[in-house]
């Protein structure tokens, strides 16, 4: 009940420190089912994209998120599951009890769009890292679904990795031209042009 | 202790007199929450209805612009009339903030300076091993500059920035060890600060100021410089809209004029002079102090193009819609509201 105002409150806070603007560059933002796969270098920035989607579709865009992190502690359970209601999947190795692609493919199946950070963990704020081939997977088994690139821009100085309290700056996330799997694409050609697309959107 | 007590003694300058004889005067620092400011009623309501009328015309130029325009797009009139928007917005807020009182204008002004200083950073080339002094400047030493406003101690407020934050902020940053640009980031840091909080803080302290015959009328001061500021702005705007041929610093700010700044800060001193009433001036004094006013807030765009130019943006940001940011807004009161604070100050306050 109380999980709304919650993230009313997270979404109306991270605007008020970051005055995070959208920039819809290569789509709009429309009610189609979508990965938004993301550069990843600051714990703010699944907020910072969560938080400049259109209400309607923060409804059903949900974090794939790793379940090491996020199940330590009863806050980040509380909100990852109730308030961001988050996938929550195990980083390393893939086992059968718990295999990341299949509870991506469930959450998809459900109708959700993902956010997704394809380099696996938060980078130290220069390159971007090779992408981890989860995203090749799921555009192979759930094709109908649109990947679109979303560049956060500035996040790593808010708040880089090893630090407790952000610093208010200016932040943006920029919205890409949607991709997809070409047929008969290789799995690390496709990964290549994905990383590709990010890495240039960061410098549009 | 002994700290305190000096810092104390600090501000006990002449301007402000000793603490407690000014927190026992009416009219100044109270603990009061959102003690009103004792705007004469009659005053303030005349220039809330001349800055209203101001608008209304600009707006109605805007509309008629428009129409002779003709319905295909214009770029320079969209602007204006965004720009228009911003300060009907603009001038309710500080309206609002105005009759909320003298609290309510130091929150309005420390919620600028977060701004302002938001967008500064935003710029610099900071990074990691600068996180514990910017920490400190957001979270600390910006709140704590407008405590002391808050709180009327004058001593410490002056000095809070450019003596100790400007020697703890490098020591938070060096013992990360990472020397690589290290005078360069430190002063940047020091300039976000300078300009986005000391600077910016000098507005509200002007309600802070005890001037003789002038009791309970310091909200007009504060308005007065703003006035004269912003107009300038805005006449330098049209003037150089309206007859700007020569550009005065092609390499810095292309848009502006000689013949913009010759017209803005004429008629901003100008008008300044004709509202010599609302001031402790005589009508000459309100002439010279627009008239620095005006120079100052045009040096002061200058400085802050060149700053922009280097680092290859057009406007701060984007909070303000037409405008930019709150820095291209607030630019030129930062740099003259310091000054003409200590020209008050020196000259007119008890």
């Amino acid at each position: 009940m109380l999980e709304p105002l919650v993230a009313t409150l997270i979404t109306a806070g991270t605007q008020l420190l970051t005055g995070v603007q959208a920039r819809w560059l290569g789509c709009g933002p429309a009610e189609v089912q979508r990965i938004y796969f993301a550069n990843h270098t600051s714990h703010v920035d699944f907020v910072l994209l969560w938080s400049v989607l259109p209400a309607r579709l923060r409804k059903t865009t949900r974090p794939v998120a790793a379940s090491d992190y996020w199940d330590r502690g009863a806050l980040r359970r509380y909100l990852m599951h109730r308030v961001f209601h988050g996938v929550p999947v195990a980083r390393g190795r893939i086992e059968h009890s718990h295999n990341p692609i299949a509870t991506m493919c469930q959450a998809l199946d459900e109708g959700a769009s993902l956010i997704l950070f394809p380099e696996g963990t938060r980078g130290p704020g220069g390159e971007v890292q090779p992408f981890k081939s989860g995203v090749f997977h799921l555009a192979e088994s759930r094709p109908h679904v649109e990947l679109v690139p979303a560049w956060i821009d500035n996040s790593y100085r808010v708040m880089p990795k090893g630090v407790l309290i952000p610093i208010p700056l200016l932040c943006s996330v920029a919205f890409g031209k949607p991709a997809r799997l070409e047929p008969g694409e290789r799995k690390a050609d496709f990964l290549d042009r994905l990383r590709h697309s990010l890495v240039e959107l960061g410098a549009a | 202790m002994t700290l305190s007590r000096g810092l104390t003694n600090l501000s006990q300058g002449p301007a402000f007199g000793p603490r407690g004889q000014i927190r026992q005067s009416p009219g100044f620092a109270g603990f009061a929450l959102f003690q009103p400011l004792q705007l004469p009623s009659s005053e303030g309501l005349v220039i809330f209805a001349s800055v209203t009328a101001a608008l209304l015309v600009a707006t109605l130029i805007g509309l008629l612009l428009r129409r002779r325009a003709g319905p295909q797009p214009n770029p320079v009139l969209d602007n204006l009339s965004a720009r228009i928007r911003a300060w009907w917005i603009m001038v309710l807020v500080l309206g609002a903030a105005f009759l909320g009182g003298r609290h309510a204008v130091i929150l309005l002004f420390a919620f600028v300076s977060f701004a302002s200083l938001r967008e500064f950073i935003t710029l610099t080339r900071t990074h990691r091993a600068d996180h514990a002094a910017l920490l400190i400047s957001f979270w600390v030493v910006l709140p704590m500059q407008y405590w002391l406003v808050w709180v009327d101690w004058y001593g410490f407020f002056a000095i809070l920035i450019p003596v100790y934050a400007f020697l703890v902020l490098p020591i938070a940053a060096v013992v990360f060890g990472d020397p690589r640009n290290f005078l360069a980031r430190t002063a940047e840091t020091q300039w976000g600060l300078m300009i986005s909080v000391y600077c910016i803080s000098h507005v509200p302290a002007l309600l802070t100021l005890p001037i003789p015959g002038y009791r309970g009328r310091n909200a007009l001061l504060v308005i007065f410089l703003l006035i004269v500021v912003q107009s300038s702005d805005v006449l330098q705007y049209v003037w150089g809209k309206l007859l700007g041929r020569h550009p005065i610093a092609p390499t810095l700010s292309p848009s502006k004029t000689v013949e913009g700044f010759a017209g803005g800060v004429a008629s901003a001193t100008l008008l300044g002079t004709t509202l010599w009433r609302m001031t402790p001036y005589r009508p000459w004094q309100a002439a010279a102090m627009a008239l620095t006013a005006t120079l100052m807030a045009f040096f002061g765009g200058l400085v802050m193009s060149a700053i922009k130019r280097d680092r290859g943006v057009k406007d701060w940001g984007h909070l303000i819609e037409g405008h930019g940011g709150m820095l291209d807004r607030l630019d030129s009161v930062a740099f003259s509201a310091p000054i003409f604070f200590h020209l008050t100050r020196y000259f007119f306050a008890s």
